[in-house]
């Protein structure tokens, strides 16, 4: 701790941090633009100017930003000085020159960095009477909407999107008050990282696209920390509400898992909340067929009457449901008949990456943990497109090089561009074993592009360089022992190695590989981490549950039940439909979802679930941390939690295990009760009982408007605002308006500070956790003691066939996850189903690329257009987009091409 | 050797010496001394030469060359970088050493690139500068053919490779951070010190940037000593000569080497033959269009950096630039500003955004529609575009001259407001 003085106020600074970064931690107000937490400093905008003193005798001083500042012991600054205050208040006027003043009708009003540092400067008088520039705007596809008249050229947009990002389609153009921030041409930002430009971009330059077609003022929505339901990350997120609709998804910072930044697929794929095809009423299909609205109560009666007159019951659980709903199937069916709505090929990987996490043989590194890797072995895994916002941590990785040598030649951390100079070409290893390309590649040091089993060798040749102990691979090729040497060589060299892979490697074996890697890193004494990636927002937490077993969907399916109940996942989608109608013959179909789906046009009995912006729940991600999610939407339709639905039909059966569940806390302490892994998830976020100064926490802002207006037009009386049984939250303004416990967060503002800028008044210092911690529990740890028990089972070698091609998924990043691929947005960007293969194969097959071929999968004959993808290896077909036959990849396939008139 | 060592190998009016008529006159004798005295001799004779840096800052050569960390210490890369982008306006003193005297320029660098023990070095030429960058490149190939360019130079085990760069045309890239950002492919913006370029500088490795001039003076040291250049001084606190040149009214605009510290008055009368009949001077820019106005009280300023410094200006490039009676001051700054607004990198609020304003405000007031307030915003830019405030020197650079036109020539921006027009308007000789 560094002690320093501003205005006659003795401060203490943490080693290592700035100046500025030291008064926003205490506290004070010092306004700036282009510095950055994430990003660092860079001394562009000289909003953040103070007076340094040297020395006690020196009344002059010297202007210096706090930004680019070191703090020694004892050194003495003023904020206040009134040359200094009269210089950030110049700043201001500067920037104001030529921006427009368009508040009213900025998206950004009232959430804008530039509005509450206009203020806290106090310039307020325009000075300037000559003609402002002004600039074109570009359409930048979907997500993003970009207004560059209100540009103050603060320079982060083009430094988190292309440094932090390292994407290469929006840069800066142009020279003196004509810079230029936006894409060479008009077209679709290329980055799935492009929706945080909305929240790095200090003023409304770029805006959410989906958000301006229905928005409200930030002030004007209810707000609810949730969980993102895109991936098996777990990104913490707000999800703002106005008039019983979804309006936006915003990141909220979690120092242990996103920190500031979301994927695109998480900050966009909310539409299906508000979509068309929800399920918002219970239906019961009539003797005609046609399914009929039927209430509540009865819809339980039907249910319960169901349940009795079954003689077995098949509960099949979802990867996107909360804990408490798939708790509560469980309970309902009995854990013998309670199966994961997971194809068998996921289900068996789920299951392999969720013992290789509970065993406690290796450390599961949190995303932040990732981040500060120093050397990383990405195995399999297409991790960009399967869990972007992880991707993203791995390619912060590669800075740690070059940050010790900046270290080393006493380079503050945070002097970005100077230790990105002093860094150059320097990177820390990253090796990438992949079927196909990945958008980490430009950083990796070393890659291989193979078929799955020949990753896995590479995996298990690494491990067994690395300890001699673990099992070596015969017959491994020549450059593949090489390679496997560099690797394992890089990775013992490291502090904090890490391994990633997941289930979207598509092959056990490779999942073995990097659990190896990971153990025998451990077992040299390396702080290893290990990530190992699920698909779904709670994969981890459903396989934790599961009884540990070769159960999935196929199994459900098989045991020919007489009533199945699906809860929160569309079967249809992961089944062929004359497979799905062949395994449900005779048996009655319960389905709970939100969204209608290939599932519920099959169903007898339709119950509308909430969404996760209706509802509460926890969710365990792919780090194995719970977290807990709340309802920015209180009053829309007959919807409600999957696991009430399931106790009421419960009760209503007359089954007496259901006593008690009428609240979350409730059914979560049963959960702890039952599964002794669980016994921490009560302790997730405060019950519904907490109150600070006897209130609950108000969701609205103070300044919300229009509440007893908003349903005017159908009924002039307020209705009286519902209460939450599950959480401590207020459903209006009244209550609590103060900082929350960090798991209760609903709304990031403080005085002076109303734009996600204020995050640094919810820290207790800079980047580091919210104050009370970060939210969410870690359910898995690493355990001392166990000899390594090494993974043996090592695969052949790859080897090409002349008829049949090896068939792999290519995971996209918009359109493989269910939910998200139901909104607008999403669906603008996705692209259509296709079928790779390198120029070579291509060309023994007699095809161009375009041209449609026919693809027999697991005996489905499916036509796919061919894509030439150079870098795929001999005899591996790369198929993506086609959620329905991921079931059966990877697989060997048939392909041809088809005949010209076949599309 | 004469006292002329910057323009000894000069011929006006004919081409540059090749590489035989250079050594024939003296030429890369003292590349060979400067190999036999070793990188810490040459760096300690060129501090007690007081060889200050001549590209504007003038920051003793000497210990800037000390900063660049011992080779012994952590092996690695380093470059020599010549700044040879002259580009402020009024100077073009680097442009007679490149264009006259390129073996002299070669003999420097390879001299300086020895001191700092850096293997590659660049020039970096201002693009406009074409037949400078053609000689150069000439003469670097047959410095390379002689063998005093390439592996191992002359048996001395130093090897060094000269890139020859024309830049693609901003002011900025003459400075030197934004000088390696451009190199490297990047925008050119600078970047902020510490840590210095000696430490990290292009590529992130310790760099040596120096001007044409100030390497031009090294052979000269290396070959007589820093006693002898300091004795061509007419200055206590600087030795050797320098280019001086004057542009303006007068009757022989030119370039001259003579010894630093000759006064202002002297280059002015005696080698500019003073003013032309019919002009009077009102004041000189003693460096470039970033040096505060003199005033002729003044004119009897030594031309050293300090000397001119207590002036209340700066020494710059030491190229003059006369403004006399029948020139509008108002119109020449908004000359001026124009061309620092428009040079602006962007990077930072003050520049990008500040000077824009200045110049509008003086392109109103040169156009009659200036406002009584607009002399006070005109101020408030001084003051608050000062060294400090902006990411590099170049806003500062700009507001000097303003600062001291509002204080010289405050009477002729109020006659300009209160009459809503240029009183000088009507002259074919003003400043259009």
């Amino acid at each position: 701790m560094t002690n320093f003085i501003v205005d006659g106020r003795v401060l203490t600074a943490k080693a290592g941090e700035n100046l500025l970064q030291a008064c926003l931690g205490a506290g004070l107000d010092l306004p700036y633009f282009c510095w950055h937490p994430a990003l660092g400093s860079v001394g562009a905008c000289r909003q953040c100017a103070v007076r340094q003193y040297d020395g006690v005798e020196d009344t002059t001083g010297r202007l210096v930003m706090a930004c680019m500042t070191p703090i020694a012991e004892g050194a003495r600054f003023s904020i206040t000085d009134p040359a200094t205050a009269a210089f950030r208040a110049g700043i201001i006027e500067w920037l104001m020159v030529n921006h427009p003043h368009d508040c009213p009708v900025c998206e950004e009003g009232g959430e804008c960095h530039l509005q509450d540092m206009t203020v806290m400067t106090g310039h307020a008088y325009r000075r300037y009477r000559f003609t402002k520039r002004t600039h074109r705007n570009q359409d930048l596809g979907p997500f993003i909407k970009h207004e560059m008249n209100r540009c103050i050229a603060c320079y982060r947009c083009v430094r988190f999107y292309r440094d932090y990002a390292g994407g290469r389609d929006l840069d800066v153009f142009g020279a003196h008050d004509h810079v230029y921030f936006g894409r060479h041409d008009d077209g679709t930002l290329e980055s799935e990282f492009s929706g945080n430009l909305v929240e790095v971009c200090p003023t409304g330059v770029f805006t959410d696209k989906p958000f301006s077609a229905h928005y409200a003022r930030k002030w004007d929505m209810r707000g609810a920390p949730s969980i993102c339901a895109h991936c098996g990350v777990g990104c913490n997120t707000i999800a703002n509400e106005r008039a019983g609709q979804l309006r936006r998804v915003v990141n909220r910072y979690s120092n242990a898992v996103n920190g500031h930044f979301l994927c695109d697929r998480g900050r966009f794929g909310y539409g299906f909340v508000n979509a068309s095809e929800r399920v918002r009423v219970a239906t019961v299909r009539g003797t005609d067929g046609e399914r009929v609205e039927v209430e509540r109560e009865a819809a339980v009666a039907r249910f319960a009457e169901m349940l009795r007159g079954a003689a077995m019951v098949v509960g099949i659980g979802s990867p996107r449901a909360s804990l408490e709903s798939n708790f509560a199937l469980r309970t309902l069916v009995g854990a013998a008949h309670f199966y994961p709505g997971v194809a068998a090929r996921e289900a068996a990987l789920l299951r392999l990456v969720a013992d290789s996490l509970a065993s406690g043989a290796v450390h599961v590194a949190s995303l932040r943990e990732a981040e500060h890797a120093d050397a990383v072995l990405l195995l399999g895994s297409d991790l960009p497109n399967a869990a972007p916002r992880a991707a993203l941590a791995v390619r912060q990785t590669v800075r740690a090089a070059g940050a010790a040598m900046a270290a080393s030649a006493r380079i503050p951390a945070w002097h970005d561009l100077a230790v990105r100079n002093f860094a150059g070409e320097t990177r820390s290893p990253l090796f990438i074993a992949t079927p196909a390309a990945t958008r980490l590649d430009d950083i990796a040091q070393g890659q291989l592009r193979a078929a799955p089993v020949d990753i896995a060798r590479l995996g298990f040749a690494v491990a067994a360089r690395i300890d001699p102990t673990a099992p070596a691979v015969a017959d491994l090729a020549p450059e593949l022992d090489a390679l496997a040497a560099t690797i394992a060589q890089a990775l013992l060299a490291a502090e904090r190695p890490l391994v990633v892979s997941g289930v979207e490697a598509g092959e056990e074996s490779v999942i073995r590989a990097a659990v190896n890697v990971a153990v025998a890193l451990r077992g040299q004494g390396r702080n290893v981490g290990l990530m190992l990636n699920v698909p779904e927002c709670n994969s981890l937490g459903l396989a934790l549950m599961a009884e540990a077993d070769d159960r999935s969907l196929e199994t459900a399916l098989a045991a020919r039940a007489a009533l199945v109940i699906t809860l929160e996942t569309d079967i249809g989608r992961c089944v062929p439909g004359a497979r799905l109608d062949a395994a449900l013959a005779g048996a009655r179909l319960v389905v709970l979802d939100h969204s209608e789906g290939a599932t519920t046009r099959r169903a007898e009995l339709v119950l509308p679930a909430a969404s996760f912006a209706e509802a509460s729940g926890t969710l365990v991600n792919a780090e194995g941390r719970a977290q807990r999610f709340y309802p920015p939407i209180v009053t829309a339709g007959e919807g409600r939690e999957a696991w009430r639905w399931l106790a009421a039909a419960g009760r209503a059966a007359g089954r007496t295990n259901f006593s008690g569940w009428d609240t979350e806390d409730n059914v979560l302490a049963e959960i702890a009760r039952t599964v002794p892994r669980f016994a921490a998830v009560p302790d997730v976020a405060p019950p519904e009982g907490f109150r600070i100064k006897g209130l609950r926490i108000a969701s609205e802002p103070h300044r919300f408007s229009g509440r007893t207006a908003m349903d005017a037009a159908h009924d002039i009386r307020e209705p009286k605002p519902p209460v939450s049984a599950d959480s401590p939250f207020s459903a209006t303004m009244e209550g609590y308006q103060g900082k929350p416990p960090p798991a209760l967060l609903p709304l990031l503002r403080a005085p002076g500070w109303n734009s996600n800028q204020s995050l640094h008044r919810f820290q207790a210092e800079i980047e580091g956790p919210l104050t009370g911690g970060d939210p969410g529990v870690r359910l898995l740890e690493v355990r001392d003691g166990a000899a390594p028990d090494w993974h043996t089972a090592i695969p052949e070698a790859f080897a090409p066939r002349e008829d049949m091609w090896h068939a792999v998924m290519l995971p996209r990043v918009f359109g493989d996850e269910e939910q998200s691929a139901r909104a607008a947005p999403i669906r603008a960007r996705m692209t259509p189903a296709a079928i790779a293969l390198n120029a070579a194969d291509a060309a023994r097959l007699g095809a161009a690329a375009g041209r449609v071929i026919a693809c027999e999968i697991d005996g489905e004959i499916v036509l796919l257009p061919l894509e030439i993808r150079a870098e795929l290896p001999r005899g591996v077909a790369g198929v993506s987009g086609l959620a329905a036959m991921a079931y059966a990849l990877p697989s060997w396939i048939r392909i041809a091409a088809a005949s010209e008139v076949a599309l | 050797m004469t006292d002329r060592p910057l323009t000894r190998y000069i011929q006006p009016g004919h081409e540059p010496l090749d590489i035989d008529g250079y050594e024939r006159a003296g030429g890369y004798r003292a590349m060979r001394q400067a190999i036999a005295m070793g990188p810490e001799a040459i760096i300690e004779a060129v501090g007690r030469a007081k060889l200050r840096g001549r590209g504007g800052a003038g920051f003793p050569t000497g210990r800037k060359w000390e900063g660049v960390p011992k080779s012994g210490a952590a092996p690695q890369r380093r470059y020599l970088i010549v700044n040879a982008d002259e580009m402020e306006p009024g100077s073009f003193k680097d442009r007679l050493l490149l264009e006259a005297a390129p073996h002299l320029m070669i003999e420097g660098v390879i001299i300086g690139a020895f001191a700092a023990q850096a293997e590659i070095a660049y020039i970096f030429v201002r693009g406009e500068y074409v037949l400078a960058i053609r000689r150069l490149v000439r003469a670097v190939a047959e410095a390379a053919a002689h063998g005093y360019l390439g592996n191992d130079i002359l048996g001395s085990g130093f090897s060094l490779t000269i890139h020859v760069h024309g830049s693609g045309g901003r002011y900025i890239c003459g400075e030197a951070s934004a000088l390696f950002s451009a190199l490297e492919g990047h925008r050119a913006v600078p970047r902020s010190r510490p840590p210095r370029s000696t430490t990290s500088g292009l590529w992130g490795r310790p760099s040596l940037v120096n001007n044409v001039e100030t390497l031009c003076c090294v052979p000269s040291i290396v070959e007589r000593g820093a006693d002898w250049f300091l004795g061509l001084s007419r200055s206590a606190t600087e030795g050797g000569t320098k280019l001086y040149g004057v542009s303006g009214r007068v009757k022989r605009p030119g370039l001259w080497e003579l010894p630093v510290g000759t006064p202002l008055i002297e280059i002015l009368e005696e080698h500019a033959g003073g003013m032309r009949e019919g002009y009077e001077w009102r004041a000189a820019m003693p460096g470039g269009a970033s040096t505060a106005f003199i005033m002729p009280e003044n004119f009897d300023v030594a031309m050293d950096f300090d000397s001119v410094g207590k002036a209340g200006s700066w020494l710059g490039t030491g190229n003059i630039m006369v403004l006399d009676q029948k020139r509008c001051p108002v119109g020449m700054l908004h000359n001026i500003e124009q061309f620092f607004a428009r040079e602006s990198c962007g990077w930072c609020t003050p520049c990008r955004d500040g000077l824009p304003w200045v110049e509008r405000i003086l392109a109103a007031i040169e156009a009659g529609e200036g406002e009584p307030a607009d002399l006070d915003l005109l101020a408030h830019h001084t003051e608050l575009l000062g060294p400090g405030g902006t990411f590099c020197d170049l806003a500062p650079g700009a507001m000097a001259p303003l600062r001291s036109g509002l204080k010289f020539f405050r009477a002729e921006f109020e006659q300009h407001i209160s009459e809503r027009c240029c009183p000088w308007h009507d002259t074919a000789e003003g400043w259009a």
